[in-house]
């Protein structure tokens, strides 16, 4: 039987949507709106000298090297924050799942660092690796290994990435561990008794089991590389060095605001806005079809 | 006891801006002093609120050079602007082309009749923020260039005077290998590395940094800097960075804690920078002099040029109060507030007279070194090279070189090719500009 919910009054459900929807439409549906305008303009900083210049901002993004080097930069970074960050943090899950003396400590320990912010993580993770005065840079020289994020840009891009993945973990070792207390423990024990080892079980049955929220924090994932990760670059590396950790949604940043250059820098978040909007879409219609709900 | 004298305090203060705020006339000012700096600015307005009672200064720290000048664009655009906002030195161009936002200095102070005589200023100081035929267009307020700093501890370590520091680079470079043979971390590191290594090289042998005068007489310019001697000059500091000559330690003012832990033994940094590295290190073991040069470049150094931040007026106002802004820049220029500036901050005063007070109060006896600054900068007349920088999306251009720059650093391309392609990189920037403000 299908459930169905009925308002008496006409307007009813239209004040319950209302805040939801002046929310969307004053936060989100107007600065792209603006987005979209200031991309086809090239203006000098105080808007007195605005002119219309169809899709020149475009053009010259695709014609510069850098916003291609900027790109790939993207998506390798974006890849590697989305698969070492729900790999790590599934590991973590499913090991705190089949913990039970303390499960409660390790539980709290691994959400604290969703309370860190991006740019405060980045600032840690910076003095950790600092290559005059930080203590693992130090131990790493001990062992051999000459670790410095301020000239070597793969270094620079692997301690962003793992200051984006370590601020990123707790959210997704939530979902997962929540996802994991949720299947049903008599499958597993079935499963056991039918002679299926660790390994097996997890990959037949709990494996596919959480993949709803596999799913769903691919998706959050994804987006949060794109955009979320901008505080742990701009306090870790601003982009440097050379450009190998700008990232596009930096680059965003850094052209419109330091570069006040806010037509080049509008054109990029168009183009940012349809990448993500046609990532996400391609996740719904292909990826979602294997997941079973 | 303290929540009542507090509060008594509070109750007093409110009373005085009551009392006093509804006859005056307020000016806004927006900066990006932070810390003590702030604190200087802060009694700056002060003074000039106690000098006269027609107009009161409200300075009001809007975060860095950037986010000071993003917030006053976004006021200017809503019609909210504030009347002075400081801005950075690379932003002069971009200021310069805003048609209709901003107010140049010279006509306010014509304007307002305010008495203004442009031989006072120290000749690079006005220089770099003036049209080509000598109108400044905005106020000089906090003024560095760069000069060399040595650590005397080390430089003693390593068996060298400590009082007889590199007048060249070749002999900077053999006094640093030395000092690292003998244990030291680094043998030199600059500070703000485009600024000091390839604007102020350029301006120190008379080399362009770019056409028309360095943008000085036009805005469709092309860069220069890939020059024979800046290549041979970038790669030399290259091949140094194998055994530690050179140490290359971030952008901006980053490389600076390098010194100051005592790891370097030569660093090149704004005079500003000055107060803080005495602090760090001890006001006996550091050493302040004029920067090195290359004698096969030039025989003897030109002069430097200056980096930092000037105040400039944004239109939009009624037109009485822009007599209080004149008057308060007149008082920013007297002697001796430019004297104590220069002396609490490190920043070089803007007019001679306030340097030459300065030396007339001891002060650089007690703090020697501090003068290099005033020196470099009146070395010899400023040349079309030598005068300032006059580039279009700048901020974005030193982006690139930097970028270029830590290329050579670590190896991924030599100094030609780098220099090369910040270049045509920083070419494209300036098209744009062009395009954006014809």
């Amino acid at each position: 039987m299908e459930k169905r919910v009925t308002f008496n009054s006409r307007w009813l459900p239209y004040l319950l949507l209302g805040p939801q929807m002046i929310i969307t439409l004053v936060f989100f549906f107007w600065p792209s709106g603006q987005a979209i305008y200031q991309s086809v303009l090239i203006e000098d900083v105080f808007g007195g000298n605005s002119k219309f210049v169809w899709f020149e901002n475009f053009a010259q993004l695709f014609r510069d090297n850098s916003y291609a080097h900027s790109a790939q930069i993207t998506v390798v970074f974006s890849f590697l924050v989305a698969a070492i960050g729900l790999g790590v943090s599934l590991l973590l899950a499913v090991m705190a799942d089949r913990v039970i003396r303390g499960a409660t400590a390790y539980k709290t320990f691994l959400v604290w660092p969703y309370a860190v912010a991006p740019a405060v993580a980045g600032v840690l993770w910076g003095f950790l690796f600092n290559p005059s005065v930080g203590i693992i840079a130090w131990m790493l020289q001990g062992i051999g290994i000459e670790f410095n994020y301020v000239i070597n840009g793969n270094q620079a891009l692997l301690l962003v990435v793992i200051a984006a993945v370590w601020n990123q973990i707790s959210y997704n070792f939530l979902f997962f561990l929540a996802g994991l207390q949720s299947i049903p423990k008599s499958l597993i024990e079935a499963a056991a008794i039918d002679g299926a080892g660790p390994g097996r079980r997890f990959w037949d049955i709990i494996f596919p089991l959480l993949s709803p929220v596999g799913f769903f924090l691919l998706v959050v994932n994804i987006i949060y590389a794109f955009f979320g990760t901008f505080g742990v670059v701009d306090a870790l590396t601003k982009g440097g060095p050379g450009k190998s950790t700008e990232i596009l949604v930096f680059k965003v940043f850094n052209d419109g605001f330091r570069g006040q250059d806010l037509g080049g820098s509008s054109a990029q978040s168009v183009i940012l806005m349809v990448v993500v909007i046609a990532l996400t879409f391609v996740q719904f219609r292909f990826i979602e079809r294997r997941v079973h709900y | 006891m303290t929540r009542i004298a507090l509060s008594s305090v509070a109750a007093a203060a409110v009373l005085a801006s009551a009392s006093t705020a509804f006859a005056q006339t307020e000016i806004q000012f927006w900066h990006a002093m932070g810390g003590n700096l702030g604190e200087t600015v802060n009694a700056l307005a002060e003074g000039f609120n106690k000098s006269q009672t027609e107009y009161k200064v409200n300075p009001v720290y809007k975060g860095s050079y950037t986010e000071a000048l993003t917030a006053a664009i976004a006021a200017f655009r809503a019609k909210q602007a504030p009347h002075i906002v400081q801005v950075f030195e690379v932003g002069t161009a971009n200021m310069m082309a805003a048609k209709g936002a901003v107010y140049p200095v010279y006509q306010l102070m014509a304007d307002a009749k305010e008495p203004f005589d442009p031989k006072a200023f120290i000749g690079p100081v006005y220089g770099y923020y003036s049209t080509p035929d000598g109108k400044l267009l905005s106020m000089p307020f906090n003024s560095s260039t760069p000069v060399l700093y040595w650590n005397k501890e080390l430089m003693q370590k390593a068996g060298l005077d400590p009082n007889k520091p590199p007048k060249t680079w070749p002999e900077l470079g053999e006094m640093a290998k030395k000092a690292v043979a003998a244990g030291a971390k680094c043998g030199f590191t600059p500070q703000w590395q485009t600024w000091t290594m390839i604007e102020n090289y350029g301006a120190w042998h008379n080399l362009p940094y770019a056409t028309k005068d360095n943008g000085f007489a036009g805005t469709d310019i092309e860069l220069k800097f890939n020059d024979p001697a800046r290549v041979k000059f970038i790669q030399m500091l290259a091949d140094w960075t194998k055994d530690k000559t050179f140490v290359y330690g971030g952008r901006e003012g980053k490389s600076t804690a390098l010194f100051t832990a005592g790891d370097c033994v030569f660093h090149i940094a704004s005079s500003g920078s000055a107060a803080g590295i005495d602090k760090a290190l001890g006001q006996d073991k550091v050493g302040i002099g004029m920067m090195p040069y290359s004698p096969d470049v030039i025989a003897k150094p030109q002069n430097s040029i200056i980096g930092g931040a000037t105040l400039w007026v944004l239109q939009g106002r009624p037109a009485a109060e822009y007599k209080g802004v004149a008057k308060f820049m007149s008082y920013l220029a007297s002697t001796p507030v430019q004297a104590k500036w220069h002396q609490e901050t490190g920043y070089v005063p803007i007019t001679m007279a306030a340097a030459e007070a300065t030396e007339k109060e001891g002060f650089y006896k007690k703090f020697p070194g501090r003068e290099v600054a005033v020196q470099e900068l009146t070395l010899n007349p400023p040349t079309a090279n030598s005068k300032g920088l006059r580039i279009g999306n700048f901020v974005q251009i030193r982006d690139i070189v930097d970028g270029e720059l830590e290329n050579v650093w670590s190896g991924k391309k030599d100094a030609k090719t780098a220099l090369d392609d910040a270049v045509k990189a920083g070419n494209d920037q300036l098209k744009r500009f062009e395009a954006a403000n014809k």
